[in-house]
C-alpha cells in the first residue's frame, strides 16, 4: 500500500505518456485529432529523410561536443589548480560552484544580454576590437553563445566532481613519482590523469546527456534555434515540431528516437559503472 | 604539496581568480544593469558601475507597475509560483519516495521485483524526451494552470526512490529486530527510526531537488498558459519580446537577479548537503 503513490504518479504520468509516444509515432493525427490513421514507420521514414532532422543532428552533435569538451577542460583546470591550494581552498570551492544553482534559461539571458548586438558589453568590446559579432545573423557566432553559456553553467558541476576525485588520488603515489624526478607536468599526465579517467568518462556521459536536454532553456533564451534553424538542437526541434508547427506524429518518433538515445547513453553509463567497481 | 614554488603558488592563485572572476562576470554586469535607468543602459557602452536606482528598478519588477513592450506581469506573483512548486516537487518527492523505498525494502509481496523494475525504468527518460503526451494526459485531466499541472509530473521519476533504497539497504538488521523486540510496528519503525537516520539523505536530496524545480523551463513553458501560473524563469523569457534597444532590460535584469537569488542561496548555505546530494544522485 506504500507504493501506491508512486506507483500512481508514474503509471499516470509517466507510462502512460511513453505508450502514447510510440503510439503516435506509428500513427498519422490531424491538427486538430479529428482522424488517426495507422502509418506504420513512415514517420520514421520521413524523419530521416528529412534534411532539416538531419541536420539538427549534426548541430546537436557539434553543440554537445563543443559543450563537453569544453566543460571538462576548463573545469579540470581550475580543479587541478584548486587541489594544489593550500589556503583558501573553500572560499574557492564557494565561489565556483553557484552556477549550478543558475537556471538554464536565466543564463541564456544573461549571455544574452552581454552579447546583445547593439547594446551588450562585450559585443560592444569585440566591436572595438575589430569583430563584428552578431548572433542573429552569424550562426558560428549563434552557436559559440549558446556554448559559452551552456558551458558556464556547467563548470561548477564538472569542478566539484574533479575536486573530489583529485582529493581520492592518494599522495604518496604523487610523492613517490617526485622523488624519481617526475616534473609537476609529466606527473600530471602519467599518474593523476589516468587515475581520474573513471571520473572523467563519467562526467563526459553527464555532459553529453546535459548538453543534450538540459540547455533547451538556455537556447530558447538566447537564440531560439535561429539563425534559421542552426541552432536547433534535437530537444528544441521536438518542441518547435511539437507545439509550433503541430505536426504531432513526427515529434513522437522524434521523442521515440531521442528515448532510443537516452537508454544507450544510460546503458552506457551503467556498464561503465559496473567496470569502476572492478577497477 | 610535493614541492614549493612561490611563483608557481603565485600563477595558481592568479588563475584561480581569474576564474572566479569570469564565472562571476555574467552576474556582476547583470547586477549592474539592474540598477540603472532602461536609458543608461542602452547607451554604449553602457556604465559598468551600480547606479543609484536600486531600490527603484526592484520594486517595479517585483509588483509589475511599470509598463513595457513585454511582458509585465508582477515578479512577486511569479516569486511565489516558483517558491510554492520547487517546495512541492522536492517534497513531494521525498514523501513518495521514501514510501516506496521502505515498502521495496521491508517487504516481500507479490509483483515486488516487477514495481522494482518499473520505477527503475522511470530513471531513463527525462520530462523532456516524453514531452508532447505528458501535455496531453495533464490537459486531459484539466490541470494546466494548476500547481499539480506544474507539479505532479515533474515528481514522477525514481532518482529519489533509488537513493533512499541504497540507504534503506545499509540500515543494519538489528535495528529492525530491536524494534520489533521492543513491539513497533511498522510504521511506527519507519517514523521513529527510519526517517529521522535518513535526515542527511533527506537534506541533500532536498537542496538537489529545490534546484531542479525552480530552474524547470520547458515543462512549466507549456503547462502554463495563464501570466498568474508563470514561474518566475519564464516570466523573464516573456520579458524579452524581441528587439535589443526597446527592452527594459533594467527590469529583466532585476528579475533575473531575482530569480537566480534562491537557488544560489540554499546552494551556498547549505554547500555540504549540496554537495553530497550531488554525488549520491548520480551514483
Amino acid at each position: 500500500m506504500l507504493l501506491v503513490p508512486q506507483v500512481a504518479v508514474i503509471a499516470v504520468f509517466f507510462f502512460w505518456p511513453a505508450a502514447q509516444a510510440l503510439l503516435q509515432s506509428v500513427q498519422q493525427q490531424d491538427a486538430f485529432g479529428t482522424s488517426t490513421e495507422w502509418v506504420g514507420l513512415a514517420n520514421f521514414r520521413s524523419l530521416f529523410s528529412d534534411a532539416s532532422y538531419l541536420a539538427s543532428f549534426k548541430t546537436t552533435a557539434v553543440f554537445s561536443l563543443l559543450v563537453a569538451v569544453l566543460g571538462l577542460a576548463i573545469s579540470l583546470l581550475l580543479a587541478v589548480l584548486a587541489d594544489r591550494v593550500v589556503k583558501g581552498a573553500l572560499a574557492y570551492k564557494t565561489l565556483l560552484i553557484w552556477p549550478y544553482a543558475v537556471a538554464p534559461a536565466v543564463a541564456g539571458v544573461l549571455w544574452l544580454f552581454m552579447f546583445a548586438p547593439s547594446i551588450g558589453v562585450v559585443s560592444y568590446a569585440l566591436h572595438r576590437a575589430g569583430v563584428n559579432w552578431n548572433h542573429l545573423l552569424n550562426s558560428n557566432h549563434a552557436m559559440t553563445l549558446i556554448v559559452m553559456a551552456a558551458v558556464w553553467k556547467q563548470i561548477s558541476y564538472n569542478f566539484l566532481f574533479f575536486l573530489a576525485g583529485l582529493q581520492s588520488i592518494p599522495k604518496s603515489l604523487i610523492e613517490a613519482a617526485a622523488i624519481d624526478g617526475a616534473r609537476a607536468w609529466r606527473r600530471f599526465w602519467t599518474i593523476v590523469f589516468p587515475l581520474l579517467s573513471p571520473t572523467t568518462f563519467f562526467l563526459l556521459v553527464i555532459n553529453i546527456v546535459y548538453a543534450f536536454f538540459d540547455t533547451f532553456g538556455i537556447i530558447d533564451a538566447a537564440t531560439e534555434g535561429g539563425p534559421g534553424r542552426d541552432t536547433a538542437i534535437l530537444v528544441f526541434k521536438l518542441y518547435y515540431d511539437g507545439f509550433k508547427a503541430l505536426d504531432l506524429g513526427g515529434s513522437a518518433a522524434q521523442s521515440v528516437v531521442l528515448m532510443v538515445i537516452v537508454v544507450a547513453l544510460t546503458v552506457l553509463q551503467f556498464r561503465f559503472v559496473e567496470k569502476r567497481v572492478n577497477y | 604539496m610535493v614541492e614549493r614554488h612561490p611563483w608557481l603558488t603565485f600563477l595558481t592563485h592568479a588563475v584561480l581568480l581569474l576564474g572566479v572572476a569570469i564565472v562571476a562576470f555574467p552576474v556582476y554586469v547583470t547586477f549592474v544593469a539592474s540598477t540603472h535607468t532602461a536609458e543608461e543602459i542602452v547607451q554604449t557602452p553602457m556604465p559598468l558601475l551600480p547606479g543609484n536606482q536600486f531600490w527603484h528598478n526592484y520594486a517595479a519588477a517585483l509588483t509589475g507597475s511599470e509598463h513595457g513592450p513585454g511582458s509585465s506581469a508582477p515578479v512577486g506573483r511569479m516569486m511565489w509560483v516558483s517558491l510554492v512548486s520547487a517546495l512541492v516537487i522536492s517534497l513531494g518527492k521525498i514523501a513518495i519516495s521514501l514510501l516506496s523505498a521502505f515498502a521495496i525494502v521491508y517487504f516481500r509481496f507479490p509483483f515486488r521485483r516487477f514495481f522494482f523494475w518499473a520505477i527503475f525504468v522511470t530513471l531513463m527518460l527525462p520530462v523532456e524526451v516524453r514531452i508532447f503526451p505528458t501535455y496531453k494526459v495533464v490537459s486531459d485531466l484539466h490541470m494546466l494552470n494548476t500547481y499539480a499541472g506544474l507539479t505532479i509530473p515533474l515528481i514522477a521519476s525514481a532518482t529519489a526512490t533509488f537513493l533512499f533504497r541504497q540507504f534503506f539497504m545499509t540500515v543494519p538488521d538489528e535495528l529492525v529486530e530491536a524494534a520489533r523486540v521492543d513491539g513497533a510496528g511498522p510504521m511506527r519503525f519507519f517514523k521513529d527510526i527510519l526517517v529521522p537516520l535518513s535526515a542527511t539523505s533527506i537534506a541533500a536530496l532536498f537542496v538537489i531537488q529545490f534546484i531542479y524545480g525552480w530552474n524547470q523551463y520547458l515543462w512549466p513553458l507549456l503547462a502554463t498558459t495563464d501570466e498568474n501560473m508563470y514561474p518566475v524563469v519564464i516570466g523573464i523569457k516573456r520579458m524579452i519580446s524581441g528587439g535589443d534597444a526597446a527592452q527594459q532590460w533594467n527590469l529583466v535584469m532585476a528579475t533575473a537577479m531575482l530569480a537566480m537569488i534562491p537557488p544560489a542561496l540554499v546552494v551556498m548555505l547549505m554547500q555540504k548537503w549540496f554537495v553530497k546530494g550531488l554525488v549520491d544522485t548520480e551514483k
